[in-house]
């Protein structure tokens, strides 16, 4: 894992809840959609803080794809789950929501988690063996 | 009626974005690493190759109806239960379809951290 990985993987981590973040706010502001109004989800989008976290959400997903590229799926997904840690402090600080002595230990248990699959090999040998020719990753998993 | 309108959203997040991460996963193995093919030949040979790969547009499509459902969850529920129990329940069905879809070896210390993960997401949706 090179500094430039980590730097992606940080990327996905921060711009995810952020966008949520915008978009729960902006959602707010446009009010309960039900079966009947569906039209107002399209109108949504005009919401200056849903566009906001569209756009925070596109820099997500570029992330996502770069690290899909060279890690695993069953990597990538808990190694930047400290996201929803942040989603926590953001509806905690931002939006004023309690946050409980149990919500407390669930953020203990993700960043355990983050830990847990961080200290690991970030591509798996299924993959090796798929793409021989491709060595500067598979030499790294191995590391 | 908004606890079941926020539930009813949740679940069609976890099924949609489930097969939207695998369909990308996917996808992205076939394009090879980014960074290299970056270095190597430029952005627009990179966004060339993604969007050859017709099973990365039906991921597309896949996470474009999780995130409608998510629009039309946080419309209903807060923040702190709809994003949480969504994405708890992703985990799992991730790590499990990872393993059957994408062969991915899931060893001892993947499972601990996926299930550590979503238990801790559980418990903040508590």
């Amino acid at each position: 894992m090179t500094l430039r990985k980590y730097l992606v993987l940080a990327g996905i981590t921060v711009f995810s809840p952020a966008g949520d973040a915008l978009l729960a706010r902006g959602m707010k502001e446009t009010g309960g959609i039900s079966l009947h109004n569906l039209h107002s989800l399209i109108l949504a989008v005009f919401n200056p803080w849903v566009a906001g976290g569209i756009l925070l959400l596109l820099a997500f997903f570029a992330s996502y794809m770069s690290a899909l590229s060279w890690a695993d799926l069953t990597y990538v997904l808990p190694a930047t789950s400290l996201g929803y840690v942040l989603v926590a402090l953001i509806a905690r600080f931002g939006f004023h929501e309690t946050i409980s002595p149990t919500r407390w230990l669930g953020i203990a248990l993700i960043t355990a988690g983050v830990g847990f699959v961080a200290a690991g090999p970030s591509l798996t040998p299924a993959h090796q063996l798929q793409r021989p020719h491709h060595d500067p990753v598979s030499q790294e998993a191995k590391s | 009626m908004r606890d079941a309108y926020a539930w009813l959203a949740i679940g069609v997040i976890v099924l949609a974005s489930s097969t939207g991460d695998v369909l990308l996963s996917y996808s992205m193995k076939r394009v090879g690493d980014v960074h290299e093919l970056l270095e190597r030949r430029g952005l627009l040979a990179v966004i060339a190759r993604v969007l050859a790969t017709p099973t990365f547009f039906l991921g597309l499509v896949a996470m474009a109806v999780a995130f409608y459902s998510l629009l039309f969850g946080l419309s209903w529920g807060n923040l702190s239960l709809v994003v949480p129990a969504s994405a708890s329940l992703t985990f799992v069905a991730n790590a499990v379809a990872a393993r059957i879809f994408l062969h991915e070896r899931v060893g001892r210390r993947r499972w601990i951290a996926a299930f550590l993960v979503a238990g801790g997401v559980v418990l903040m949706a508590a």
